[in-house]
């Protein structure tokens, strides 16, 4: 790797770096304004105006924006996340169970969409133009253009409705067996793939048909390569980049994914609490759940603009 | 090697040719623009009024599309969840495009900090995740119409501005730009007489994918309970209602889904099946 790539790269982790301040800014902002006074919702109807008074000093809630901004940011260093309004657990044990239950769902999705996607996308590419090709097409662009809403409701009325195989509602607290980790698992997984996969199909056919259009695969086939050695050797190994590219993208769509998918599955992972905490206007709670989305949004994104430079041999 | 199927053309209109799936594409936007815009005329059943014994009735004679979780007619409400869907994407989308399209083109010509600046600041607005922002936003401020509009723009500005300071940027290196300049245009000159005409085609096409988002994300935070508050609904909206219909696979719950995948497969088809010379950048 040379300086330039590395220059690059460091260029694009300041970039990174630069963007979070800013997001946890503007979520700490938007958070503060939701409507209602926190102090006198704690409380409740029957609170006297002093003890409203002191609860609001208590919880600093007097002080300037920015310094309660710098605070917070400050306890986030510590690795405290604050407490939550609406029930005063610590934030930290709320989010931590949560947090493994939406990694555990976006982990196997990513293991199921990750090979069925570039399966499909690279024989597609390769089989440009055919039936089969026009097929994932046209499937894939149907996915992408409806609501991830609508995904679930079809896999919902097909494989629990009109199949009967799946149960329609998870709750991970009642798994005792495989069999019903399966089932639990599934319906929400099949949704999350099904609006992974669209577009990772359409992203990686794209930059294998890039790539199968370059002088160099012409060269291969003029000397009689066969067409799998032709993409196996000639064109793959260049359109890798790319690849792992769109990969990272859209995994990106996990985070919007999960927050539908885990509201209508009333799955118990952290898009659920999050939305549930809108509800209640938990603000800490809200933030940092806001917080750990961005976070996990921005390394994707960051990561894919990292592969897309480092493999580039323009850069080398 | 060009293993590209060639595209059928059928129809030969306004010098462009067309084929048939971007012809019945437009048609069915054409059919919801107008429903849209004459909704209150030609409804069966007023939106509110109980019309059905039966909670999610099926289909049948008068009642077209079923009845709702209060026994609502399905039919009306879906053609004036149209107006909602289409009215508030639409004007979300004009405003996005608008103000990115403007902003990136000024971007492009005046250069310097301003760019810089700009370019930042809106590629930071770029990596919160849309759904998340419209929550927290949404959540914040309470959910109105004109609240849902402004935030929807917002979320999109930011690839409105990215796309045209992209186009506006090649344009900007061209002869004729060095020309005004020497001779002296204005900014407002350079953008609106100049840049603009050259990016027209590839913006409006970037217009249409923008409004798909739009409806999705509209959809996706109406379906969260997020969007468009009771008694009103759009599309998203009468999906979250009439959840409870899953198990009966009554129509109540996939009619609006179907609407809005007409909707959003139809722009997405007619976009890929523009002639190639409004659709691509260079052209």
């Amino acid at each position: 790797m040379t300086s330039r790539v590395l220059n690059l790269v460091l260029k694009r982790l300041g970039i990174a770096a630069i963007t979070l301040l800013i997001v946890l800014f503007a979520v700490f902002f938007a958070t503060s304004m939701l409507p209602g006074d926190t102090a006198s919702m704690l409380l409740g109807q029957a609170a006297t105006p002093e003890a409203v008074a002191g609860l609001r000093e208590a919880m600093h809630l007097n002080d300037p924006a920015i310094l309660r901004f710098l605070r917070w940011l400050l306890g986030l260093l510590h690795g405290d996340l604050g407490t939550s309004y609406a029930n005063e657990m610590p934030i930290a044990t709320l989010i931590g169970g949560r947090l493994v239950n939406t990694m555990k769902l976006a982990g196997i999705t990513a293991l199921l969409s990750v090979p069925l996607a570039l399966t499909l996308g690279i024989t597609a590419a390769m089989l440009r133009g055919s039936v089969y090709d026009r097929t994932v097409t046209i499937l894939s662009i149907g996915l992408i253009s409806v609501p991830e809403f609508m995904v679930a409701t079809l896999a919902v009325l097909l494989f629990a409705v009109y199949l009967k195989w799946l149960p329609a509602l998870s709750s991970v607290n009642e798994a005792h067996s495989l069999t019903d980790l399966v089932r639990i698992y599934a319906m929400p997984v099949i949704t999350l793939t099904f609006v992974i996969s669209a577009q990772m199909i359409r992203m990686t056919r794209a930059a294998v048909i890039e790539t199968l259009s370059t002088p160099y695969v012409e060269m291969a086939l003029l000397k009689g390569a066969s067409r799998i050695r032709m993409v196996m050797r000639h064109a793959l190994p260049n359109a890798l980049g790319p690849i792992v590219n769109a990969v990272a993208l859209s995994l990106s769509y996990l985070v919007g994914g999960v927050i539908i998918v885990e509201t209508i599955f009333n799955y118990p992972g952290i898009a659920k609490l999050m939305v549930d905490a809108v509800a209640t206007r938990d603000l800490p709670l809200i933030q940092s759940c806001a917080m750990i989305f961005c976070l996990g949004y921005l390394l994707l994104i960051t990561t894919a603009d990292i592969i897309a430079i480092v493999s580039n041999p323009r850069l080398r | 090697m060009t293993m590209a199927r060639a595209a059928t053309p059928r129809r030969s209109f306004l010098g462009h040719s067309y084929n048939l799936v971007g012809v019945v594409a437009s048609l069915v936007i054409l059919a919801w623009t107008l429903i849209a815009i004459f909704a209150p005329y030609v409804l069966p059943h007023p939106i509110g009024d109980i019309v059905d014994d039966d909670y999610f009735g099926p289909m049948r004679q008068g009642l077209w599309l079923g009845s709702d979780y209060l026994g609502r007619d399905m039919l009306s409400r879906v053609l004036m969840g149209a107006r909602y869907t289409v009215g508030i994407s639409l004007a979300a989308v004009c405003i996005a495009c608008f103000s990115g399209v403007v902003l990136g083109m000024v971007a492009a010509v005046t250069g310097g900090w301003l760019d810089t600046c700009l370019s930042r600041f809106l590629d930071a607005m770029n990596s919160i995740p849309s759904k998340l922002f419209g929550l927290v936003v949404v959540a914040a401020v309470g959910s109105s119409v004109p609240v849902l509009i402004l935030t929807l723009a917002v979320i999109y500005i930011p690839g409105a501005y990215r796309f045209a300071r992209a186009l506006a940027v090649n344009i900007n290196t061209m002869d004729f730009m060095t020309v005004a300049r020497v001779r002296g245009e204005s900014t407002f000159y350079l953008i609106g007489s100049e840049i603009l005409p050259n990016i027209m085609r590839p913006v409006l096409a970037d217009f249409g994918l923008r409004f798909v988002f739009i409806v999705l994300l509209l959809s996706g935070l109406s379906f969260l309970g997020l969007g468009l508050q009771p008694p009103l609904a759009d599309w998203g909206a009468l999906v979250r209602e009439n959840i409870g219909a899953l198990p009966f696979a009554a129509p109540a719950v996939i009619v609006p889904s179907l609407a809005i995948a007409s909707l959003t497969i139809s722009v997405n088809l007619l976009i890929d099946n523009l002639p190639k010379k409004i659709r691509d950048r260079d052209a």
